[in-house]
């Protein structure tokens, strides 16, 4: 594409996809930019596109016709020289330019060399979705405990199981696709342990019967998960993991009500890998720093706040996704097409009649939030679950920080996660808190949402690609490296010195 | 069949797979020790936002396999301090 875009897209999952389709549908050029090998984000992952055949890995998916039809379009405008494909690409900041935008990427088509781009329009759309959220307990940090979407990644991605006999915990309706996809690989799940009762779903009557879909999904994994007699415990939790150089067995509990473990009840399981995940934290470094307002959501994440067209509070910044809040696949397709359609009439700078399939579009995007937030009072994190915390756990995987160091910051009068940083170094490693962050968050505020702390850069990118840059370094700390050799330290190495975080004045 | 090699040995590997696939269908989810408590670590995340997986590619220090896909003869190593 030789013309300048009319839109960047930032995440080619579900919302990405979507919205590229929809804009490009209605005349606009569009440059789509993914960090991934392959369209289709969490949701729709797959090996990149030549690996197909190696890799089979179509029976774990759900929708896949949609997904293709999708591909097909995202295909042609391509052939048409109207989309701007931009795969293995890892935006790391979005700046304001003029009147438009300013995507910094990192092409990593050559990794581990890195070449800098930077994609500019007058428009920004961003669906980058959103990671697991986690909560420590004794033996997290055991190799061989994943995070339940990571062991979705690899099975989706490389069609490889982390282990031969697993046991799933955590809370959601996601951890029953996961169970389904190990066993469908001949895994032996042996327990997916739910913090909630499927009772607390009777209390949102509405958006359960409103939305049929969501339980023909449900219903599909449940059958393969009692046809290979894989055991769904409600009110249970991985309460620790135990091993040396691996995880070898877990120790299971039922949970009263407020989630801390009923004494008694407690078993251990021999296992070889573990999976966890309470529910997701959406994605949210590009549209912090660029003055996005938050607003809160049921699930305890603070997510973007969008209007009614997915528009963000910034002049020209859209959302799709799980950036707006946890909510599935469908639903962020239905996002992605909503904020495209809103960046069409926003272009054409007229007012566009809110046509039948704006509406209905509209009325699905509700019908399915609704469900999103009966989903998120469904399954929450239980309030006790620090209970099972001893003072040596690690809480902050990076910096080694353990559940006692946090306690005792918070005694010493520590309000938030931004403090406790401070006080212990929780969330100053090398992920910037993203594993750690909710965890932090909850040990010290529950009356508030969880906000992530602002980061500097989305993902860190080397030297030597800021030093490619055709213009003045974003980074006043970026010397001339050659892009050849490929600098060993990052420039973000996340803030050994304080100097280059935001929170530490 | 395809290969890396990973501290001088080689690892076999299916086109498509990252790095961290590849050592997790090998049966190794541990590669790399952290820097204050010497603990194992590997794969964690699986989507490039834990930094559990690091491992040097190439001669390229601080590389997450979880993103990166393996290439024929591509050199890994692991065990390092890519913490410090
Ligand atoms: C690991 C994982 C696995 C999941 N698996 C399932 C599943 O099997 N079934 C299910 O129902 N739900 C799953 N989910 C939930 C899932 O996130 C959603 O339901 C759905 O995929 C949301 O679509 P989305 O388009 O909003 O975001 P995503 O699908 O997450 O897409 C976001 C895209 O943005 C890209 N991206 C993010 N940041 C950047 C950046 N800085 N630069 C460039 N690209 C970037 C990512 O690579 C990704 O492709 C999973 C979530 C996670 C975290
Ligand atoms: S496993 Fe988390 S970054 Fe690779």
């Amino acid at each position: 594409m030789t013309e300048p875009a009319d839109l960047v897209v930032v995440g080619a999952g579900p919302a990405g996809m979507a919205a590229a389709a929809t804009a490009l549908a209605g005349g606009l050029r569009v440059a789509l930019l993914d960090s991934g090998t392959a369209l289709g984000g969490q949701y729709w992952r797959h090996p990149p596109e030549h690996a197909r055949a190696a890799v089979p890995t179509d029976d774990l998916h759900h929708g896949l016709d949609r997904y293709r039809a999708l591909c097909r379009a995202l295909a042609a405008h391509r052939t048409a020289g109207r989309l701007d494909l931009r795969l293995e690409h890892h935006a790391w900041s979005a700046v304001r330019e003029g009147d438009g935008f300013a995507v910094h990427a990192a092409d990593r088509r050559e990794a581990p060399r890195e070449t800098a781009v930077v994609l500019r329009a007058p428009r920004l759309l961003v669906a980058t979705g959103a990671y697991d959220r986690q909560l420590p307990f004794p033996g997290w940090d055991l190799p061989g405990v994943l995070t339940a979407g990571g062991m979705q990644a690899l099975l989706k991605g490389g069609s490889v199981a982390a282990g031969s006999r697993v046991a799933l915990g955590g809370t959601g309706p996601f951890l029953l696709p996961v169970a389904a996809g190990l066993a469908a690989r001949g895994v032996e799940v042996v327990a997916v342990c739910e913090a909630a009762h499927p009772r607390a779903w009777l209390r949102h009557p509405g958006p359960l019967l409103s939305n049929p879909d969501k339980w023909a999904e449900g219903a599909g994994y449940a059958a393969t998960l009692v046809r290979h007699r894989v055991p769904v415990r409600p009110r249970t939790a991985i309460v620790a993991a135990e091993g040396g150089e691996r995880v070898t067995s877990v120790r299971i509990a039922s949970l009263a009500p407020d989630g801390s473990p009923r004494p008694g009840t407690e078993r251990r399981v021999e296992v070889d890998a573990v999976g966890v995940g309470w529910g997701f934290a959406p994605q949210l470094d590009l549209l912090v720093p660029l003055g996005a307002s938050l607003t809160d959501s049921a699930d305890g994440n603070a997510v973007v706040a969008v209007d009614r067209g997915q528009r963000t509070t910034v002049p020209g910044l859209y959302a799709a996704g799980e950036t707006c809040g946890v909510g599935g696949a469908a639903l962020a397709v239905n996002e992605g097409r909503l904020a495209a359609a809103s960046v069409l009439a926003d272009a054409r700078a007229t007012t566009v009649p809110m046509n039948r399939r704006l509406a209905a579009l509209r009325s699905a995007v509700d019908r399915q939030r609704a469900f999103a937030r009966a989903m998120a009072l469904a399954h929450p994190v239980p309030p006790a679950w620090s209970s099972w915390l001893t003072d040596e756990t690690v809480v902050c995987r990076c910096e080694e920080v353990t559940a006692g160091a946090i306690r005792t910051a918070r005694a010493d009068g520590a309000p938030d996660h931004r403090q406790i940083k401070q006080l212990t170094r929780a969330g100053m490693g090398w992920c910037q808190g993203r594993m750690c962050g909710p965890a932090v968050h909850c040990l010290t505020t529950r009356h508030r949402a969880y906000e992530p702390a602002e980061r500097l850069v989305a993902t860190p990118v080397t030297l030597g690609a800021l030093a490619d840059l055709d213009e003045d370094p974003p980074v006043s700390t970026a010397s001339p490296v050659s892009a050849a050799s490929p600098v060993p330290a990052t420039s973000t190495e996340p803030t050994d010195s304080s100097e280059t975080d935001k929170e530490c004045p | 069949m395809n290969e890396i090699v990973v501290d001088g040995e080689p690892l076999p590997y299916t086109e498509g797979q990252t790095v961290a696939a590849a050592l997790v269908a090998a049966g190794r989810v541990a590669w790399r020790t952290t820097r204050v408590g010497h603990r194992p670590r590997g794969v964690f995340c699986g989507i490039g936002v834990c930094f559990d997986c690091l491992v040097t590619v190439d001669g390229a220090r601080g590389q997450r396999a979880c993103l990166v896909p393996a290439r024929p003869g591509m050199t890994v190593t692991t065990l390092e301090g890519d913490d410090d």
